[in-house]
Formats: structure tokens, sequence, C-alpha cells
């Protein structure tokens, strides 16, 4: 195998791993304020086809990457809506939204499906750094969007452990009465991290349609918002944990497309024999066996899963 | 009342609410003075919950008026009674148990950045004033129950509550740390601020609080203005309206049955994976009630679980009727004849959720199906059964059992596991945070069962009622049975010594 391909591989790695990273870290937000959202894959594709299409209005990748997020959050706003307001269940709603979303982006992007972009994301050298032999084309110079992501999940990090608000979102996922008879609006609270996640999941979309694969095709998002959702578990819900878990999980969606192009054996095994879509399944069986040795890890301390996770709070339920 | 209304830290006038079926509140009253601990005394089931939730912001009152320190509050939320100053400590404790303790504490009432060497030591600063030692740094998950109340009562206090409301505040508090809360109370209402005692003890409201507040069924029927003044039986009195209550006569001695049921050498882990039981030996005859007497945590819970299945001892041997049980499941040991009430009524013994009748006929739905299918006009003949011979006011039967008061609740669930004639009981706290009926009910229905040859576990912290139904009395500590008492009548001061590990000989 070439150098160049190997590095191209690496390139990938990352910029899958930020797909997936940007909509789990929206998912996490949810999820630690115990609002389970099945929904990323539908609020990924509904940011993927409103990103690119405000891209080709406006040719300004930035104002299609915010529009996507605004839109995304809309989208997981109606979640909030129905499940945190209403307090109808969070796994139906969030299957609805999936389903719904993919739905209303293919009947969207009717008219613009097969179209190219005049202007997107351009890579961004960092100066000094880009330089470096692999590790400088490697990391960083990536498109905008790779440094804005590692500066969220660093925000969403210090926010989750270090300010009141973050305090409250813990807590809320843990127990919402507690929350509430704490002072804090559970479903402010609830609704906003929901939003928030929302954002991520759609701006994520936007990274897909106007940079990695630019265009608008339906189901182009192709089951990575399941993997984001596999990877929030995989991450053990922590921030930190969930950026390791994306860059492996980054390179198994990079090496999917070009591993029958791969001419090298492990093992005495031709590696380009090995089905794609079997390495498609690998995520979800690492998280399978990870969640199996954190519950065997926490047998005798509380569960890493937030408590709440997936329970409506009505206040005057006895 | 006009002028006098600002003497009052608060006063609850006329208040009415009520619930899908059930009445909680009918016009109740209470007035705190500044400065006092008073206690809301009342069954189960007479509002006084209903009341503090109203006064915490929790429920909306369908009727009356809630005035705090002087001033009409028309709370929204309990962001608002705690904007008042109204601090609430919950039955449940309302922690997040995967939070350190300063976490918890200043949850909801935090600094916009929290700087957590910061506010830890601000936390400690607080404990010691109030001498309640409790490490800011530790999650609550590791705290015992009674560290849990400090740790409530800290909370309250980081917002600078000026009345603090305690629902049962010493149903899970060893003696000693309920001795301890006394204090911590009393040195908060010199500070000025008002406490309301929610309790069923007692000996405790007295000791403790300055005046109370008797509600039944909704209403106030009584005020005491200086708890001097009475004494514990006219206080009863006033709560049932009628006097009577307490203890069932002791039964007549009986001459022992068979065994049914024996523990050799039992030691068993507890859920964080210590110890807690060692070597434990003991045998239940036929148609005798031994009792298991302890301060709370000493192992009581594993062996109940152990004895039911729900726990596998790590050595020893579990025989009943005469087969080794050791390794059978609760549902068989169930269909042998062991029956269960825990100590955990709601969540372990019944499921909220579910109505009367499915609760009812969860456990022995055997004799009411047909093939696969469970026949439901059986299963409500049932349910309608259990509820007359066992006094249960359950409204009607599909509604959840989650609306049942404590009492009820305990009805129904004792009334199911002896619905099939068990060779065995295994009863953990019946009687705990009942009303002085729903006291007596259970204490005569488990006479009742002993008479009719039943072999009965009974696990309590009430040693007046340990002693008054128990054969045998065996007392534990740190896992072990440390004495063992016949039904002559033994000291309580020695009873007592042997719950602190200091067995006489």
């Amino acid at each position: 195998m070439s150098e160049a391909a190997l590095i191209g591989l690496f390139v990938a790695t990352v910029q899958f791993g930020t797909l997936v990273f940007l909509a789990a870290l929206g998912e996490l937000i949810a999820e630690r304020a115990g609002v389970l959202n099945l929904g990323v894959e539908g609020m990924m594709t509904m940011g993927a086809v409103s990103g690119f299409m405000v891209g080709l209005e406006t040719g300004s990748p930035w104002a299609a990457f915010f529009a996507a997020a605004a839109v995304g959050s809309l989208v997981g706003g109606f979640h909030a809506l129905v499940s945190v307001v209403l307090g109808a269940d969070q796994v139906v709603s969030g299957l609805a939204l999936t389903i719904g979303g993919l739905g209303l982006a293919a009947y969207v992007g009717r008219n613009v499906v097969g179209e190219r972009p005049e202007t997107q994301f351009t890579d961004l050298g960092i100066a000094g750094l880009a330089d470096i032999p692999w590790i400088g084309e490697i990391f960083f110079d990536q498109p905008p969007v790779v440094y804005l992501t590692v500066l969220l999940g660093l925000a969403v990090w210090f926010v989750l452990a270090r300010t009141r608000l973050g305090l409250a979102i813990r807590a809320v996922g843990e127990s919402a009465a507690t929350t509430d008879t704490a002072g804090h609006s559970v479903m402010a609270l609830r609704s906003v991290a929901v939003m928030v996640g929302g954002a991520f999941a759609g701006a994520a979309g936007s990274f897909l349609s106007l940079y990695m694969a630019p265009g608008w095709t339906e189901g182009m998002v192709a089951g990575r918002g399941w993997i984001a959702v596999a990877l929030v578990i995989f991450g053990a819900w922590r921030p930190g944990r969930l950026a390791l878990g994306a860059l492996l999980f980054g390179f198994t969606l990079a090496l999917q497309p070009r591993l029958q192009t791969f001419d090298i054996e492990v093992l005495g095994l031709d590696v380009s024999s090995i089905s794609p879509a079997l390495l498609g399944v690998l995520p979800f069986v690492l998280t399978v066996v990870v969640l199996v040795i954190i519950s065997w890890r926490h047998r005798h301390r509380p569960s890493v899963a937030p408590a709440a996770l997936g329970l409506p709070y009505r206040r005057e339920e006895r | 009342m006009a002028s006098t209304d600002a003497d009052y830290a608060v006063w609850l006038r006329g208040i009415e609410k009520q619930f899908p079926g059930v009445i909680a509140c009918a016009g109740a009253d209470l007035w705190v003075r500044p400065g006092t601990i008073h206690a809301l005394l009342g069954e189960n089931g007479a509002g006084k919950t209903t009341m503090v939730s109203v006064l915490s912001g929790v429920y909306r009152p369908d009727g009356g008026e809630v005035w705090v320190n002087g001033q009409r509050r028309f709370f929204q939320s309990p962001a608002d009674a705690i904007a008042a100053g109204v601090g609430m400590v919950y039955q449940e404790f309302r922690l997040v148990p995967t939070l350190t303790v300063a976490e918890n504490i200043v949850l909801g009432a935090a600094p916009g950045l929290l700087r957590s060497a910061e506010i830890e030591e601000r936390v400690a600063e607080l404990s010691a004033a109030y001498g309640m030692a409790a490490d800011p740094t530790r999650p609550v998950w590791q705290l015992s129950m009674g560290e849990r109340q400090r740790v409530e009562i800290l909370k309250a206090l980081w917002r600078n509550a000026s009345v603090l409301v305690m629902d049962e505040p010493t149903a899970v508090l060893t003696p000693g740390e309920a001795a301890e809360l006394g204090l911590t109370l009393k040195a908060m209402a010199e500070d000025g601020r008002s406490i309301i005692y929610i309790s069923h003890k007692l000996d405790q409201v007295v000791a403790f609080c300055d005046e109370a507040t008797v509600l039944r069924q909704g209403k106030t029927v009584a005020t005491v203005d200086d708890l001097d003044d009475v004494d514990l039986s006219s206080l009863a009195e006033m709560m049932v309206g009628s006097s009577g209550g307490g203890y069932v006569q002791r039964p007549p001695a009986l001459e022992a049955g068979p065994e049914v049921l024996a523990l050799q050498g039992i030691s068993a882990l507890n859920d964080r994976g210590l110890p807690a039981l060692a070597d434990i030996n003991m045998t239940i005859h036929s148609g005798e009630i031994v009792g298991i007497v302890g301060v709370s945590g000493n192992g009581q819970k594993e062996l109940a679980e152990v004895v039911t299945g729900l726990r596998q001892p790590s050595q020893g041997r579990v025989t009943f009727k005469e087969q080794d049980v050791t390794e059978a499941s609760p549902a068989d040991r169930y269909r042998l004849g062991l029956a269960y009430v825990p100590e955990d009524r709601i969540g372990v013994g019944l499921a909220p959720k579910m109505s009367v009748v499915d609760n009812a006929v969860v456990r022995s739905y055997r004799s009411q199906r047909r093939g696969l299918m469970l026949v439901m006009a059986k299963c409500v003949q049932f349910c309608q059964d259990l509820v007359e011979r066992f006094g249960v006011r359950a409204g009607r039967l599909h509604d959840p059992v989650a609306g049942l008061s404590g009492g009820n609740l305990q009805r129904l669930l004792l009334g199911r596991e002896l619905a099939e004639q068990p060779a065995v009981l295994v009863a953990a706290q019946p009687t705990r945070g009942l009303d002085v009926q729903g006291v007596a009910a259970i204490q005569s229905h488990l006479a009742d069962q002993r008479a009719d040859g039943v072999g009965i576990l009974l696990i309590s912290e009430d040693l007046d009622e340990l002693l008054a139904l128990s054969d045998r009395l065996l007392v534990m500590f740190e896992g072990r049975v440390v004495a063992e008492y016949g039904p002559d009548v033994t000291p309580r001061t020695v009873i007592g010594e042997a719950m602190a590990g200091q067995v006489r000989a």
C-alpha cells in the first residue's frame, strides 16, 4: 500500500470521526439531561439537505453550516415538545423523528439532487503545524469544521463539569424530581439540551453534504446517525471517551470503502477479501462489548448511564 | 387575624387538594410561629405530606391560602418556595446519588462557574457550624441514610431557609442519629428558623417539638401550643379520634411445631461486595415468630434476601421443609410456601403503576388462569376477597396502587403473600411508617398466622413490636447473631447493649 493511500485513510478517519463526534456530542448533551433522542439520523439528514440548499443559494459554506444547525435544532425542538413538554414516550417520538426526517428531507431536496455546490469549506492548514510530516497532513490540514468540533467538545466538557448549568443538566439526567425541587426548571433544561443536541446533529449532517460528499442524495447519511447514538454509549456518556471512540469509529467508517483496494495480508488473510458490510457492523459490536464491560465494572456502583434516561417527568404524579 | 399574620412564619389557611379518587386535604389549617419546632401529626392519609407539598410548591392547592413570613404566596414551582425561604427534606431524599455531597448541596443555588475547591470549603464550613459532619467530596451513593439526611438539611441551610420542613425524618435513622438530629434542629430553632416536623414517633415528637397540629382526614382537628402540657396517649387519641390502637395482646405461648426453615453457616456479601452476613445459624419452627432486632444496616436486609432467594449466600446452606433450597430461585421458594413482605413496599413488593388487581394476582395467578389466559373475573374476585379480608381501602380496583396510602399498600401486600397459605413468612419492617390502626391490623394478622402454624421471620426496628410478638428474639450486630433471648421478659437495656455489640454473658 502506498504512503499516500495510508495518509488518505487517516485523513478520512479524522473527518469521519468529526462527523460522528459532532452528532454524538449533541446526543450526549440530550442524554445527560435524561432525554433519549433516537432521531439523530433524521436530524442529520434534515441538516444535510437544508445545509446543502442554503449553500447553493448563498454560496457561503458558513451560512449553510449554521442554517443546518438551526434546522437541526428545530427538528430537535419537535422531540422536546412531544417528549419533554407533553411527556410522550421518548423512543416512539425519536423514531418518528428519524422516519419523518428522512421522508421530509427527500421531499424538500427533490429538486437539488445531483447539483454541485459552487463553493465549499476549504482545508485550513494551521501555520507551522501543517508542515509536520504525516501528523500535519492528518490533523492540521483539515477543514475548519474539524477544529470547531474539537473546540465544541472542549466547551461541552467544560460546561458540564464546571458550570452551574452543567451541574443542573447532569442532575436532571439522574433525578428530575431532585432537580425540580432544587429550583431548576426540568422542562427548560431538557428542552434546551435536546435543541442544542439537534443543532449539533444538523451541523454534522451539513458537514457531510457540504464537504465530505458534496451534494445531496436521498439516504446519504447512511446510518451514521445510529453510529452516533451507539458512540454515546461506547463513550460512557463522557466527552473525553466519546472523542476516543469517535476516532475508532471514524477509522472503521474510513476503512470501509478503501478496504478492497488494500493489497495487504494480516495473519495470512487477504484484507481485500473482507466484506465492507461486515466492517459496518463493527461499531455496534464494539458498543455492546464496551457496554458489557462497563456494566460489569459498575456492578457495585451506580450505573454510568444517566439514571433518569428515557423517563418523562410530571411534577404532581403520586 | 390580619394583625397577627406577621407573627407566623407559616400560615396555611383552609388548604384543599384533591387527587383522582382521593381527597387529600379538605380545608386544613396550619400555623407555625418563628423559632419553634412544630409537629405535624396525623395518620397515614391524613394529609400531612400534601400540606407540606403545598408549602414547598410541589403541589398547587385547589383552594386555600399560603402565607410565609407574613406575605401571601402563590407558589408555581418549588423554585418559588425556595426563594421565599422554605426548605424541604423529603421522606424519600431528593439527592442525586452520583453527584458529590457538595454538588448536591449547591444544586439549584450554585454560582455560574463552579470552583470545586471553593465550594467544598464553604460546604465544610457550613456543616461545621451546625455540627453536622459531612465530607463534601464524597459521592452521595456511598453515604449512610443518616449522612444523606444531613446533606438534605445542609442543602436547606445553604439556601438560608427560614422554614425547614422535615417529612418523617427519623424513619431511616438509628436511635443515636435521631438524637443527634434533635440537637441539630434545636440549634436551628434557636437561630430563629422554624421547623415543621412530620412524624409518627410520638415519643420523639414530645422530646423534640414545641407545638403541634393534628390532622385527620384532611382537616385540622387539634392544635397544641405547648407540648409540655399533653401526654403521649392524649396525642395518640387526637390522631385516631378514639383511644386504643397500640400493640396487640401478646399471643399465648404455643407448643413449637416442626422445624420448617434452617440456615446453616450462612455468609453473604452486600451490594458493594463487602461482607454483610457472617456464619448465621438459625431455625424457624412452624407456629413460631422469630424476631430479628438490630440497628439498621447490620445485615437484616441481606438476611431476608438470602432466605427468600434474592441474594446468593457465599457460604452455607438454606433448608426449607427439609429440602436444600440454597440454589432455588425466589419463584421456586414461593411455590414451596415461602412468602415475603419486603422492606420496600413500592418497587420490590408492589409495582406502583399496575392496578390493585394486577398486583394482587401477580404472585398466585396460577389459580386464576385457564390454559394460557388469565380469567379476569376470577382475578377481580380474588382481589375483591383479599381487599375485604384485609380491610384494604383501595378505591377502584383497576386504578394503579401508587395512589394508595402506606397502610393500605401494606395490607394489600400482606394479604397477597398470605393468600396461598405459606409455611414461612419473612416480614421486613412490616409496620414501618404505618398509622396506629395500620400497625395494629398488621400485627394481629401476624399473630393469627402464627396461631395457624405459619413460621414467621419478623425483622423490625421497633423493639416494642418485637417484644410483644416474638417467641424468640435474635440480635444482629455486624452481620452476626450476637444474642438470642427466649419469650421471658428481657430488660430492654440488656437488648440495647447487645444491639451495640456488647453482649452480657
